[in-house]
């Protein structure tokens, strides 16, 4: 009679905290609905109506988005553009990079390589601003092939800035589970007449997938959502990435429009949002990891 | 196992002919994006110049400039406030949250979804959403965000909770997913109460995650800039009787950021010492982190 009380009062407990929990998370959505709200309300009404549905006289249709998006004759496209190619080959070089450092690193261990180990660790703990003024420099003079080739100033060669300052985050975590995979498999494949190469690309690599998922992650959420590195090293205007153009929409002087901006944002985060329903299992897991190990 | 111990040893001598396509191009990139302009940062905190070439070697007059600036001293302040208020208030709202969330009740999944959700939202962004929101809100009152500090402070409170609970609350549900289940069993038979069960069994048991949020959040909060740039950029600004301006909602990172574009690059020297000041304080807070952690790691 007893248990089965508390077994009811439980059972009440845990709903009331649902129906809790619930009501938070309706808040929670709420600046986002503000965002789609005020994406098709006319400008002048933003203010005054923030959190009015857009009926009547404030219904502003697409005009936003198509203000938005021509906005300072830099077309919206553009911007995308630009922050899916840098994303995805930054993204790409660093997995590709720092995975096979990083099994270097593990197995050989000389004395370069711890070096290069402490330096990467060492790196995790400075802050951007410390080398942005020097690094944006740096980036307008250096060329990608040395003396040959395209500065790093531009959307395809500033995959490798981030490569050389979002080395060390990659290269920890990859490093940390070299060590824990066993030799053996690897001797097994050398015996068998593998070369360092071949063990690398065929044997090692797809036994790192899941770490590659979590680092992809990582960098991909990082280089998306950056705003300061490329703004110091891309010519602003040829080359806006999504944060970029966002802010030179804000931020400009004069009025603001403020509906063309949400219209914007709006844009900016609807593939976010649908990425991050798609691989939620996956983005989760790989946040965890690097709060963990960082 | 000599075999096996010589058999590894020849793998790595094989293995280590190919050092310079393994490590060249993470060492080339490495050496560009990070090692070289680090070197280059600390010189330059040491010199006047206006371009790289020209620089001259000036001692230490730029720290004595970034230390004697009333408006780094403000950033200071005002950044070291706004870490440790938001510290707090994460850390406890994310805990709560994922404590909750680990008691097996309906919609655990969709809650989790949704609370993780704004994490995904860059800095800027996020700035911009929630400006509007307190500019709506604030014009019932027909005042506004930037028109006073205090509104600017917890406006990046509220902002920074919102993006930042959901992060904390994924490393704290892992944490108490690993409190072993047969010392709750314990102490529910002892007859413990939940709350004596919380804070007798399940926080000590989770102490790792807790230190890992919590200087997370405080190196975060330290390096805040897309927010703080978006939200109100340092306004309100106050004119001193001497003429110097305070931006009162102006963290660290934006004051380098805005010392380093103030006209003329005549104060770049200076912008770059505080920018090597900055990193010497969030270096600080990472080693002690490190340190704590490993000290913990040892005592287990």
């Amino acid at each position: 009679m007893n248990a089965k009380k508390t077994l009811s009062a439980e059972a009440r407990r845990k709903t009331i905290l649902s129906a809790v929990l619930a009501v938070i998370c309706v808040i929670y959505v709420l600046p986002v609905v503000a965002v789609v709200i005020n994406s098709f309300k006319l400008n002048t009404f933003v203010k005054t109506d923030t959190f009015a549905l857009p009926t009547g006289e404030m219904y502003a249709g697409f005009e936003n988005f198509i203000k938005g998006m021509t906005f300072g004759n830099y077309p919206f496209a553009k911007s995308v553009l630009y922050s899916v190619v840098i994303t995805i080959l930054s993204t790409a070089l660093i997995l590709l990079c720092t995975s096979m450092a990083a099994w270097y690193i593990a197995r050989v261990n000389s004395l370069f390589c711890k070096v290069l180990y402490f330096l990467c660790v060492f790196s995790m703990v400075v802050p951007f601003q410390m080398v942005m003024f020097t690094l944006s420099k740096t980036a307008n003079s250096v060329r990608l092939l040395g003396f040959w080739g395209p500065h790093l100033n531009t959307p395809w060669t500033i995959p490798v800035i981030y490569l050389g300052f979002g080395a060390g985050l990659a290269i920890f975590m990859f490093v940390g589970f070299v060590k824990s995979i066993p030799m053996e498999i690897e001797e097994a494949a050398a015996i068998d007449g593998c070369g360092p190469l071949r063990t690398y690309f065929s044997v090692v690599v797809p036994m790192l997938k899941p770490t590659m998922v979590s680092v992809g992650i990582l960098e991909i959420m990082w280089v998306w959502n950056d705003f300061l590195l490329p703004y110091l090293v891309l010519d602003k205007n040829l080359y806006r990435t999504i944060p970029i153009q966002i802010q030179y929409l804000k931020g400009s002087y004069g009025t603001v429009d403020l509906g063309a901006t949400m219209a914007l944002i709006l844009l900016s985060i609807i593939p976010v949002i649908v990425f991050y329903l798609t691989c939620q299992k996956h983005i989760i897991a790989g946040v965890a990891a690097g709060a963990v190990k960082g | 196992m000599k075999k096996k111990i010589s058999s590894s040893n020849s793998i790595r001598r094989a293995t280590r002919r190919w050092g310079l396509f393994f490590l060249g191009p993470v060492t080339a990139a490495f050496i560009i994006g990070f090692v070289w302009p680090f070197v280059q940062g600390i010189w330059l905190s040491l010199c006047r110049f206006k371009t790289i070439k020209g620089a001259q070697f000036i001692g230490l007059d730029n720290y004595a400039k970034a230390f004697s600036d009333v408006g780094f001293r403000h950033a200071f302040w005002y950044t070291a406030m706004f870490a440790v208020v938001s510290l707090v208030l994460i850390n406890v709202l994310a805990f709560a949250v994922a404590y909750f969330l680990t008691q097996g009740i309906k919609g655990s999944n969709l809650f989790r979804t949704v609370f993780f959700m704004p994490n995904l939202i860059g800095g800027i962004v996020l700035g911009y959403i929630w400006s509007m929101i307190f500019d709506g809100i604030l014009s019932w009152w027909s005042t506004s965000i930037l028109l006073e500090s205090k509104y600017g402070f917890w406006g990046l409170i509220i902002l920074m909770c919102w993006q930042q609970i959901g992060y904390m609350m994924i490393i704290y549900i892992a944490g108490l997913q690993n409190v072993p289940g047969e010392m709750l069993e314990a102490a529910r038979i002892d007859g413990a109460t939940r709350t004596q069960t919380l804070f007798k069994v399940t926080i000590p048991n989770v102490m790792p995650s807790i230190t890992i949020c919590m200087f997370l959040s405080l190196t975060n909060g330290f390096k805040l800039f897309d927010q703080n740039l978006a939200l109100t950029g340092g306004q309100p600004f106050i004119i001193q009787p001497g003429g110097t301006t305070i931006k009162t909602t102006e963290m660290l990172a934006l004051n380098i950021f805005n010392t380093f574009n103030a006209s003329g690059g005549s104060s770049q020297g200076v912008a770059q010492a505080k920018a090597v000041i900055f990193f010497v304080l969030v270096a600080g807070l990472g080693l002690c982190q490190l340190g704590y952690t490993r000290k913990k790691e040892v005592q287990q």
